[in-house]
């Protein structure tokens, strides 16, 4: 079947699978290989994209249901190759060491801040609870986002 | 992991996506938010031939005032039953309920009515809706029905709906100012509860429902009798496993989640009496 995702701003379709996942659709169709998969059971959260405007989880999502919608990804963040607030407050602060979480953490970070642009500490870790790191023991992701939210 | 291959087709009324099922029979599935559905059929543990995508049907994504009770769309998702204004005023432990479900990002997807029609003893939401006294619209080729929480559940991922109908509304009662309580044990963010517990409390009257306490949701019905009789609170939560037929798991033994349960029926009825 043919889709038509609007991706990061740039109307896009292509024929696939109804079984095709939204994150293997981006990844191989869309070519956008910054989303990664990591467990593959909507448990880590580190193929988090935004789907018309909100976090979700695209290894849980067919391409086919985004069909007609409009995802973002971390490549669709920086512009004119500024990176985004959250980004930037992720260097900042040292939210990251492998990185392997880190496309999925900034999306839900962003996700948060849109529907919560003034977290508290404790609003972060909930807000964050889909998204797993095994380096940095949350305390800089915490610390990224609360930065980011002054800005 | 991908699913194994089905057929898709996306439907854009309820009407139409009656039709299009009773067309295909047992091999086809409702698909809405799919964070039950889509995780089984990647593990091949449900393997639909065809899906009926509803998750765009968007005049079932509502949250009314219907008097005395407030009517919420099948496809409504969970964020939305969070958040929702309504619920918050009149049924709060609904609302409290749907922000332990997932994490944001499933909530976003994941809608009340898939999390109700799925079945799942583990869920949250479908002990709470039953503790509440729902009532759920099932529509079908030959029309609208409603069916008692009480009497959905039939067993593990088993329900009362047959398989050409779909759940388009959930009533639940208003509170009218009953204290509640809503308690999930588990052991990291995100997971499933151990044993959960949804209660409400109004004078003699009451509610209480258990969450992975069997292979449905659980009505502990002794313990609002007792609750009705006059017992005190720690009295009527020994009944509070009475109803149920846990299972064991990895997580917990049966002597475990029998103790949990009534721990945690205490801890609501405390919280639900203040």
């Amino acid at each position: 079947m043919k889709v038509s995702i609007t991706i990061n701003g740039e109307a896009q379709s292509h024929e696939v699978e109804p079984r095709t996942l939204l994150v293997h659709y981006i990844r191989e169709q869309a070519k956008l290989t910054g989303t990664n998969i990591g467990c593959d059971t909507s448990s880590c959260g580190a193929c988090t994209v935004h789907l018309d405007g909100e976090a979700a989880k695209s290894c849980t999502i067919l391409a086919a249901q985004a069909d007609g919608g409009a995802v973002t990804t971390i490549e669709g963040l920086a512009t004119n190759g500024e990176m985004h607030p959250m980004q930037k407050a992720f260097m900042e602060n040292h939210g990251l060491q492998c990185g392997y979480c880190t496309p999925g953490m900034v999306m839900a970070a962003i996700g948060l801040l849109n529907e919560n642009p003034k977290p508290t500490d404790e609003e972060v870790r909930l807000g964050l609870e889909g998204n797993l790191c095994r380096c940095t023991g949350y305390h800089n992701i915490v610390k990224s986002v609360l930065a980011a939210a002054d800005k | 992991m991908i699913p194994a291959t089905f057929e898709y087709k996306r439907a854009s009324s309820a009407d139409e996506a009656i039709s299009l099922i009773s067309q295909y029979g047992d091999e086809a599935k409702f698909l809405a938010g799919g964070h039950s559905l889509i995780p089984l059929m990647k593990l091949r543990l449900a393997q639909p031939t065809m899906l009926v995508d509803i998750g765009r049907v968007k005049d079932l994504s509502y949250i009314k005032d219907a008097g005395d009770h407030i009517a919420i769309g099948a496809l409504t998702r969970h964020m939305d039953v969070e958040k929702s204004p309504v619920l918050s005023k009149h049924v709060p432990l609904l609302a409290h309920a749907a922000g332990y479900v997932g994490d944001a990002q499933v909530r976003h997807r994941g809608t009340i009515g898939g999390s109700i029609a799925h079945a799942d003893p583990a869920s949250d939401l479908t002990a709470t809706t039953l503790a509440l006294g729902a009532t759920y619209v099932a529509q079908g080729p030959n029309g609208k029905r409603e069916i008692a929480a009480k009497d959905f559940y039939k067993g593990f991922l088993e329900s009362a709906l047959a398989a050409d109908e779909m759940l388009v509304e959930i009533k639940v009662p208003k509170m009218n100012g009953a204290g509640w309580s809503f308690q999930k044990f588990n052991r990291r963010a995100v997971d499933w509860a151990i044993v959960g517990v949804a209660a409400w409390r109004n004078n003699g009257a009451s509610g209480v429902a258990l969450v992975n306490m069997g292979s449905t949701p659980v009505l502990a019905g002794a313990v609002s009798s007792a609750l009705a009789k006059g017992a005190s609170v720690a009295d009527a939560a020994a009944h509070a496993a009475d109803d149920a037929e846990p299972q064991a798991d990895l997580n917990a033994s049966v002597e475990y989640r029998t103790h949990l349960a009534k721990v945690l029926v205490r801890r609501a009825l405390e919280q639900a009496s203040k």
